[in-house]
């Protein structure tokens, strides 16, 4: 049978996926909400001889990624008043094409990459693949607020990734990495906030204007 | 040689005009009415077939040819299924394929039938229909690998049978997600929600039902009996897929496989209650969605 860790980074996957191919902002948050859920059962999964260290790191993943995000997103889009995103520059259709293109490459690559002390097998194509595909939506969607979610998921990629390492990476650098994505998307919140304000939009394509 | 692939036959081709009526009686009760009695397309297809028929004087031997070849084909196509998991009545290597290759030729010709009638909204029904098999084409054959990479055998009987048992264990995620996969094709395949409305009477939106508008009768019948059966096989698939995984014996295995029909028929009026359908330019990407979903299945085979 297989491991339930693996279940867990499969089911990743396929929220990402999920995102890729949602035109609607709250289902794709939603779809990044449960992404944080699944992120913050990870390590658990992993090592199941739970030190505090570990435990520390699904708590904070989830009041984070699950919790405080999601919920900060919702109520940026509910103040904003958008609710999907129209003309992305790679359709829908396209886009997940290329996020399955994306998770074929990182499965094919992994395993080049020898990493000592991994605990699954499927850690590391998973990170790439996330990574892969939230840096797709970061730079493909127009919405200042689906680029957000894009850079949420690019994060989680890199923290699947420092997951491979996480009886050696320090607690503190963890703790940094994940602060500094709530203050990224609070800034980005606030930005949002502005640009909406400012164009009565928020196609970021738009800020390349000039006007006074 | 024994009866049960035959029985399984046998209950199958009676029991199909049961399953759209099963889903219809869920979707009722899950809205709050009463609706129409379960096995009222057994009812429909006696009155359809006792009627007379009507041929538009501009139709050519192409329109009463495609019910007739839509509902061989869909016969064709059920004796390749394994329904009891040992046999299938018709096998031989590749049989994936050309169960695929049935089911298209009888759309193929359902299509020219519509086309046939020179009616606008039969030719515009007609292209919507083949726009999706497009795209359900591939997601189909996509699952199909999946199967036939976990059990390493080119025949429906095998890798929906026994080898598919012996390596449920080690691949299931990639099983699963073929299933799940199979599931939205068998959505598409066979005009359900969130693809398409059976119940819609308005020609601008649909897509299978306007096709077969100007059909009467017992052709309209065969058509009828045609959509239940396809129903039935899909529904067969993806119930097949669990219960290889139950490992017992054949006649067990195909009992198990009536009650996952109507588990099938049951599960699809709740997707149609819960969700509405998608737009028309929507539906590709669902579909490719679900080519992407049993890539991944495919991926993790051939890690």
């Amino acid at each position: 049978m297989q491991p339930s860790h693996d279940v867990l980074l499969l089911l990743v996957v396929l929220t990402n996926f999920w995102v890729l191919g949602t035109t609607r902002l709250s289902s794709m948050i939603r779809a990044a909400a449960m992404q944080g859920l699944l992120l913050a059962a990870l390590p658990i999964a992993l090592y199941p001889h739970a030190s505090l260290h570990i435990v520390g790191l699904a708590i904070g993943t989830l009041l984070v990624k699950a919790i405080v995000l999601p919920h900060f997103l919702t109520r940026a889009i509910r103040e904003a008043a958008v609710r999907r995103e129209i003309e992305p520059l790679i359709g829908f259709t396209a886009s997940l094409i290329l996020g399955a293109a994306a998770v074929a490459l990182a499965f094919a690559i992994a395993p080049r990459l020898e990493l000592p002390g991994t605990p699954s097998g499927m850690l590391i194509p998973v990170a790439l693949s996330t990574v892969i595909i939230g840096l797709l939506v970061l730079t493909t969607r127009n919405k200042a607020l689906t680029q957000v979610v894009g850079y949420l998921i690019l994060e989680n990629g890199i923290y699947v990734f420092g997951l491979s390492q996480a009886e050696r990476v320090p607690f503190l650098v963890e703790v940094g990495v994940l602060l500094d994505v709530f203050a990224g998307v609070f800034i980005m919140g606030i930005v949002v906030f502005h640009i909406n304000r400012e164009f009565d939009s928020l196609d970021s394509a738009r800020l390349t204007e000039l006007r006074d | 040689m024994t009866f049960t692939p035959v029985l399984g036959l046998l209950a199958v081709l009676l029991l199909a005009p049961a399953l759209p009526g099963i889903a219809n009686r869920v979707k009722s009760a899950l809205t709050g009415r009463r609706g129409a009695p379960m096995l009222q397309l057994y009812a429909d297809l006696g009155k359809s077939w006792r009627k007379g028929v009507v041929y538009s004087p501009t139709t050519t031997i192409l329109f009463r040819l495609g019910p007739v070849v839509l509902v061989c084909t869909a016969l064709l196509a059920a004796g390749l299924v394994p329904l009891d998991g040992t046999t299938s009545p018709i096998r031989f290597t590749g049989d994936l394929v050309a169960f695929a290759g049935l089911l298209a030729l009888g759309r193929f010709m359902l299509v020219l039938a519509a086309l046939d009638t020179g009616s606008s909204f039969e030719g515009m029904g007609a292209s919507r229909e083949v726009t999706f098999a497009v795209f359900a084409e591939p997601a189909l054959f996509l699952c199909f690998t999946v199967f036939v990479v976990a059990t390493g055998d080119l025949r429906l009987q095998d890798m929906l049978g026994q080898p598919l048992a012996h390596t449920w264990l080690a691949t299931a995620p990639s099983l699963l997600l073929g299933a799940a996969s199979l599931f939205i094709v068998s959505l598409a395949e066979t005009n359900r929600v969130p693809i398409d409305d059976p119940l819609t009477h308005l020609e601008l939106t649909m897509v299978h039902e306007v096709m077969v508008l100007d059909h009467s009768g017992p052709d309209l019948a065969l058509i009828l009996y045609a959509s239940a059966l396809k129903m039935a096989l899909f529904g067969s698939l993806v119930v097949r897929v669990f219960v290889a995984g139950a490992m017992v014996s054949a006649p067990m295995a195909l009992g198990l496989l009536l009650i996952g029909l109507v588990v099938y028929a049951m599960a699809v009026g709740v997707v149609e209650s819960v969700m509405a359908r998608l737009r028309m330019n929507h539906v590709p990407q669902l579909l490719v969605a679900a080519s992407a979903t049993a890539g991944f299945g495919l991926i993790l085979l051939l890690r």
